[in-house]
């Protein structure tokens, strides 16, 4: 594998690349989860891998997420960093006990006798039409958790890199994947090696009146909503959260100082989603420089409703663009 | 119709209630060395036990699970393990962990409510105190998967009580374990009791060691109150498990002469009868009982014995009452290695609130 190589790319062939390349450089690194030696994973992330690497270090797995998760704790411990996949977030739930009072707790139990190197990949989000339980954003359960980073990529560059920082990180990471653009957009890659930085989020676009906060598959939604807002003469910042915990607070409140004006656009629920407390360290660290209320563009309140009213639960560019000239306005 | 399989649960048991051998002896009663420390271990576990739960009495430690009645069990597993093995606990295993090399300083630190009491310097890849139930099953097949992906001739023992085996961890785990030839040893402590749950309503099955067989595993029934059958049987899963062969449930059945734990009453839902006849199976007396008519053990080693673990056990709690709490910014410390931007704010008040507490 050249390190020069280029190769223009999707987010779910990025993610095949991360771990090629870390797999090729660590041999402690091994997947596991269901349907990903041969078949390549539901999504075909990890497609080729078993061939490069082996069944030793890509390992289809009994159907059985719990013991995935809690297999890749006891495997962590003994030094190997493992990635596990989770099929889709809506399966992730079975696991939950061992990434919550396993994986996370597991470095402070022990003193740092013991940690856990784990990166949770699951695909998340809706707009693929796919059955009941394929389509949450449930990354609000897991940012709630000490011990646990969680990373969302919304682009092949970013899923390439943050992954890459992610299995290199010495504690859990659940990356969450949103599937709804896994094959949106080709992206140059270069297949280098390089780490993004985990913790920090990136600014997309410069602007001047209003911050735009997001993360996932809405990055898309709110980058199109920035374009418009140009049209209209409003000059929007849009930041990808990235790491939606532990958030980088600076970046958004240094953001907000400047705009004085914020709005946070996510798929997931409304009630206590990460907006929430995106909103809530604003009104904490920004207040005096706000110019109008932080406004949040979020899913309804809801069950996440079947694909054929699954595009009324998202949010639209339209929403955006509304929700902007109604803090534009004040 | 044609019988497809035939499958078979295995049992040994080598002594009687008070130690009388019921048939010859395994190799491992001719290691008179070895039963003489495996005895001095139980004394010595016992006498931390009671000592344990009076500290939890006075308001000295926190709510403690005893473990009596687990005694002969856990030293059996602390004796079989070799020094490269891993051991992956349930809760009540101390007998396991003192030969394994965790301090009772350590362990008194755990149940006293300091995080350093599974920081274990002398056994660093064992895997901590596992508070829910049965999700150490899963930590034990991962440790088992990382020894066959390297190829090492190592192998797990993993602790589960007879509640446990009725989670999915427990089943996802043996599977995964038949399924991948992993080096596991299960051992499930059949006590009884999950809290207040008899063994009788936990599962239909008429023994528990038969769900290994559902998951293409050996399965075998020990007293685990009888020392010989407990070691006999772990050290051949060992050897097996060594040797590349593959994992193994072993029941030992064994009673809980405890409360769940000092915050459990269990007179509440078991009889003083059943209880007293529990007594009379005990492992401990059974094996002193063995060696006693072997002559190897008479009173005055037992009381130089009872004096030094009363000694041993004492040191270690002195030590223990004198240990101070870690400063509050440890809570902080030790939840990832990189202490993220966003919670260095939080360390900075905690330091603060609490002056000389950095």
């Amino acid at each position: 594998m050249s390190s020069a190589e280029v190769r223009d790319v999707t987010l779910v062939e990025a993610v095949n690349m991360a771990l090629a390349w870390e797999m090729a450089h660590d041999e402690n690194v091994v997947l596991l989860g269901e349907d990903i030696a041969t078949n390549g994973g539901v999504f075909r992330a990890t497609v080729g891998l078993k061939e490069l690497f082996g069944f030793k270090r890509v390992m289809d797995t009994p159907l059985a997420e719990n013991l995935i998760a809690g297999t890749a704790v006891g495997m962590a411990t003994q030094g190997l960093k493992p990635v596990a996949e989770f099929q889709f977030m809506g399966f992730i739930y079975a696991g939950m006990e061992q990434i919550v009072s396993h994986a996370a707790r597991m470095r402070n139990r022990t003193r740092g006798r013991l940690h856990c190197p784990i990166v949770y990949r699951a695909p998340f989000g809706g707009g693929i039409h796919a059955p009941e339980h394929h389509s949450e954003s449930t990354e609000a359960l897991f940012a709630h958790i000490p011990g646990l980073r969680v990373v969302i990529p919304s682009s092949p560059q970013r899923a390439y890199g943050l992954l890459l920082a992610a299995i290199r990180d010495p504690d859990p990471v659940v990356f969450l994947e949103p599937k709804r653009i896994y094959r949106a957009v080709t992206q140059s890659v270069e297949n280098n090696g390089e780490a993004l930085p985990l913790d920090t989020c990136f600014t997309l676009r410069e602007g001047d009146d209003v911050t735009l906060i997001t993360w996932g598959a809405c990055v898309m939604e709110t980058l199109q909503a920035a374009d418009k807002l140009a049209e209209q003469g409003v000059s929007a910042e849009v930041i990808d959260v990235a790491s939606v915990s532990p958030l980088d607070r600076e970046t958004l409140l240094c953001s907000v100082a400047k705009t004085g004006r914020a709005v946070i656009i996510h798929e997931a629920c409304r009630n206590g989603g990460v907006g929430a407390e995106i909103a809530a360290s604003i009104a904490e660290g920004a207040f005096l420089d706000l110019q109008a209320p932080v406004v949040r563009v979020t899913g309804y309140d809801t069950i996440m409703p079947y694909y054929r009213n699954e595009m009324a639960y998202l949010p639209t560019v339209g929403d955006i663009v509304e929700a902007v000239e109604q803090v534009i306005a004040l | 119709m044609k019988q497809r399989f035939e499958f078979h649960v295995d049992s040994t048991r080598y002594l009687d209630d008070h130690g009388k051998p019921l048939d010859d002896l395994p190799a491992q009663a001719e290691d008179t060395e070895r039963t003489l420390a495996a005895y001095r271990n139980m004394v010595l576990t016992r006498t931390f036990d009671a000592k344990a739960i009076a500290l939890q009495r006075t308001g000295k430690c926190g709510t403690y699970p005893s473990v009596l009645g687990h005694e002969v069990i856990g030293t059996a597993i602390g004796q079989s393990l070799a020094k490269t093995d891993v051991f992956v606990p349930y809760y009540r295993d101390q007998a396991a962990h003192i030969l394994r090399g965790a301090s009772l300083v350590e362990m008194l630190l755990y149940w006293g409510g300091d995080e350093r009491g599974s920081a274990w310097k002398n056994c660093p890849e064992d895997l901590p105190i596992a508070v829910p139930i049965a999700t150490q099953c899963c930590h034990a097949v991962g440790v088992g998967s990382a020894i066959r992906i390297r190829g090492e001739e190592r192998a797990v023992v993993c602790c589960v009580g007879d509640g446990g085996t009725s989670k999915g961890d427990f089943l996802e785990s043996i599977n995964l374990a038949g399924a991948w030839h992993l080096p596991v040893v299960f051992m499930v402590i059949n006590n009884q009791w999950a809290i207040s749950t008899p063994r009788g309503i936990q599962t239909g099955a008429e023994t528990i060691a038969q769900k290994a067989i559902s998951a293409g595993l050996p399965g075998h029934i020990v007293d685990g109150n009888d020392y010989f059958s407990v070691i006999e049987a772990l050290d051949a899963a060992l050897e097996r498990a060594h040797a590349g062969k593959g994992g193994m449930v072993i029941e030992a059945v064994t009673y809980r002469l405890g409360d769940h734990t000092t915050a459990d009453d269990a007179t509440r839902y078991r009889s003083a009868e059943d209880l007293k006849k529990a007594w009379e199976k005990d492992g401990i007396k059974r094996l002193q009982n063995y060696l006693h008519d072997a002559g190897l053990w008479d009173p005055d080693k037992e009381k130089a014995l009872q004096a030094e673990c009363k000694q041993t056990v004492e040191k270690a709690v002195e030590e223990y009452l004198a240990t101070e709490a870690e400063p509050p910014t440890a809570m902080v410390d030790y939840l990832f290695e990189n202490l993220p931007v966003s919670l260095r704010a939080q360390r900075e008040r905690l330091a603060a609130k609490y002056r000389g507490g950095e």
